[in-house]
C-alpha cells in the first residue's frame, strides 16, 4: 500500500515539475501512437467499408482473417518486424531498425486490423437501402463513400478509441523493435518496463498513472465528440 | 474537407521528415551496442553513454538484452559492438571469426542470496559447490533465470561443477525473466537465486533476500567488450565499434567505472580492469 501511495506522490511530483525526461517519454508516446492510430484509420476505414460494400469469393475467409487480426499479439507483430528490419534482413537497406518510424509502423500493423474490423461491422449495421437512396440522389462513389462514413460516425469514433487505446498500451513490439533507447525510441510502457526491473517501482507506478491519465483524457475527448453527435 | 487534408498534408510531412531522418543518419555516426541487462540497470550506462555521445558524436542505440542474445546478435552482424560477461561464448564468438579485439573492461562477482530464514542452511558453507549440493540435497527453492544470459550460463557452469543436474527437479524453477525480475520472484517465493552483486546491490532496498554466499573464485563475473567482425560483416560501423571500445578501456573512464556507484550502494559496483589478463583479477 505504502508503495502504492510513493508512487502517486511521485506521479504528480514528475508531472508538476514537468520533468523533462517524463515530458519528453510522454510526448514520443503520444506522437507514436496517434500517428499509428492515423495510419490505421486511413487504412482501417477505407477497406473496411469498400469489404463492406462489396461481394466476391473469398470474402467471408477475409473477414475471417481481419477479425483474427483483431487480437494479433504484439510480440508476433515485433518478432516479424524486426526480422525485416535488420540491417542484413530484406528491408535492412532502409536503416528502420531501433527508430521511432519502426515503432510507428508496428503499431499501426497492430491496430488496422481493430479499425477495420470495426469498420467492417459498423457500415455492414447501416441499413442498405442508405446506399441506394444516396446514389440515386447522384453522388458520386466518393461522395457516398464519405457520406456511409458520417453516418457511421459513432461507431467508428469506438474504433479510434479501440485502435488507440490498443497501441499506447502495447508493450511487446515497442520494446522489439525501438530498442526502449533512452531519449530515443523510449515510450511511457517500455520505460514502465525498464523502471520495475531497475526495481524503481514508484517511478514506474508514477509512470503508469501518467499513462492510464494519458489514454483516459484523449477518451473522455473522444467520448465528448461521439455522445455530442447521439442521435435524440 | 478542408481540415482533413491540411491533416494529411501535416502528417505526410511529418513521417517523411522521420524516414529522411533515419535514411540520412544511416550507418557512419551510429553506434548499436548490445549489452546485458546489468550493465544498463545498475545505471551504468546511463552515466557512460552521454560521456561517449559528447566526445565522440555518434549516437548509441543499447540495446539491452542478456549477454546470450547479445551475443547472437553480433553473430548475425545487427550489432557493432558487445559489452557482455558470458566468457566461454565470447571466446567461441571471436574463435569463429564474428568477433575482434575482445578486450577486458571490468569484473564484480555473482553471490547467492535467498530469505533471511534460509530454509536450506547454506550459510557459512565454504564453497558454492557445498551451497549448491546442500540447496539440491534439501530440495529448497532455487530460481533461474533460465534465458541463456551471462547470469544462467555461470549457474549452468555452477551446477555442473557441484556434479548436480537440477533440470526438471521441483524446486528448481526458471523464470524466463530478467535479473530483476527473477530476484522479485525469488523474494516473493522465499527461494534462492544467483545474481550479479550489482544488481542485488541497486535492488536490496525492495527486496526481502539476503546475501548468504559469495567470494568463491568460481563466482567472478568478467566483462568483455568485443568489435563485431567488419569483415564477416559489412554493414558493421567498424570505426564506431573501435571508437566505443577504445573509449571504454580508456584511463579516464576506467577510473569513471571505479567510482560508479560507491555513492548511492556505499561500495563500487564495478572494478575495472583494462589492460590486465583474467588470471590476474581478484588477487
Amino acid at each position: 500500500m505504502e508503495l502504492l501511495i510513493d508512487g502517486f506522490l511521485k506521479a504528480f511530483g514528475l508531472l508538476f515539475s514537468m520533468d523533462r525526461e517524463v515530458f519528453s517519454i510522454t510526448l514520443l508516446s503520444l506522437y507514436v501512437s496517434g500517428l499509428a492510430t492515423f495510419i490505421s484509420l486511413v487504412l482501417g476505414i477505407t477497406f473496411g467499408t469498400l469489404l463492406a460494400l462489396t461481394e466476391f469469393r473469398g470474402r467471408n475467409f477475409l473477414v475471417s482473417l481481419i477479425n483474427t487480426g483483431m487480437g494479433l499479439p504484439p510480440v508476433v507483430v515485433g518478432l516479424f518486424i524486426t526480422i525485416f528490419l535488420w540491417r542484413n534482413g530484406p528491408l535492412g537497406f532502409m536503416h528502420l531498425l531501433y527508430t521511432p518510424t519502426a515503432m510507428i509502423v508496428a503499431q499501426a500493423i497492430i491496430a488496422t486490423p481493430i479499425v477495420m474490423g470495426i469498420s467492417l461491422a459498423a457500415m455492414q449495421s447501416l441499413p442498405q437501402k442508405l446506399r441506394f437512396q444516396i446514389l440515386s440522389l447522384g453522388a458520386t462513389r466518393f461522395q457516398m463513400f464519405w457520406l456511409l462514413v458520417r453516418e457511421a460516425k459513432l461507431s467508428l469514433l469506438a474504433a479510434v478509441m479501440a485502435g488507440f487505446g490498443g497501441v499506447i498500451s502495447e508493450v511487446g513490439a515497442s520494446i522489439m523493435v525501438g530498442g526502449n533507447i533512452k531519449g530515443y525510441t523510449r515510450v511511457l510502457t517500455t520505460a514502465t518496463v525498464l523502471e520495475t526491473s531497475k526495481g524503481n517501482f514508484d517511478i514506474a507506478i508514477a509512470l503508469s498513472i501518467i499513462l492510464l491519465f494519458l489514454v483516459y483524457l484523449i477518451n473522455l475527448v473522444l467520448t465528448l465528440i461521439q455522445q455530442r453527435e447521439r442521435p435524440r | 474537407m478542408r481540415h482533413w487534408k491540411c491533416l494529411f498534408v501535416v502528417i505526410a510531412i511529418l513521417l517523411m521528415g522521420d524516414l529522411g531522418e533515419s535514411l540520412g543518419a544511416a550507418g557512419q555516426r551510429e553506434v548499436i551496442l548490445a549489452t546485458t541487462t546489468s550493465t544498463q540497470d545498475s545505471g551504468l550506462l546511463d552515466l557512460l553513454i552521454p560521456l561517449f555521445e559528447k566526445k565522440t558524436g555518434y549516437f548509441v542505440k543499447t540495446i539491452a538484452v542478456g549477454s546470450g542474445q547479445a551475443i547472437a546478435m553480433g553473430r548475425r552482424g545487427e550489432a557493432d559492438i558487445l559489452l557482455v560477461h558470458s566468457p566461454a561464448a565470447e571466446e567461441h564468438f571471436v574463435k569463429n571469426g564474428f568477433g575482434i579485439n575482445r578486450r577486458l573492461v571490468m569484473h564484480n562477482d555473482f553471490v547467492i542470496v535467498g530469505p533471511p530464514e534460509d530454509p536450506a542452511k547454506i550459510k557459512g558453507l565454504k564453497s558454492v559447490a557445498e551451497v549448491f549440493k546442500r540447496i539440491a540435497a534439501e530440495g529448497k527453492l532455487f530460481l533461474s533465470r533460465g534465458d541463456n544470459s551471462g547470469t544462467h550460463v555461470k549457474e549452468k557452469e555452477l551446477w555442473k561443477a557441484a556434479g548436480i543436474n537440477p533440470e526438471k527437479k521441483r524446486w528448481y524453477q526458471e523464470t524466463g525473466l530478467g535479473m530483476g525480475e527473477t530476484l522479485n520472484v525469488a523474494a516473493e517465493k522465499k527461494g534462492y537465486t544467483l545474481t550479479d552483486r550489482g544488481t542485488y546491490l541497486a535492488l536490496r532496498k525492495n527486496l526481502r533476500l539476503v546475501l548468504l554466499s559469495e567470494r568463491d573464485e568460481r563466482l567472478m563475473n568478467i566483462y568483455h567488450v568485443i568489435e563485431v567482425n567488419p569483415a564477416k560483416w559489412p554493414k558493421v560501423n567498424a570505426l564506431g565499434a573501435k571508437a566505443f571500445a577504445d573509449f571504454i578501456v580508456s584511463q579516464e573512464i576506467q577510473e569513471v567505472i571505479r567510482h560508479f556507484g560507491k555513492e548511492k550502494y556505499g561500495e563500487a559496483l564495478f572494478y575495472p580492469d583494462a589492460g590486465k589478463k583474467v588470471e590476474e583479477l581478484g588477487k
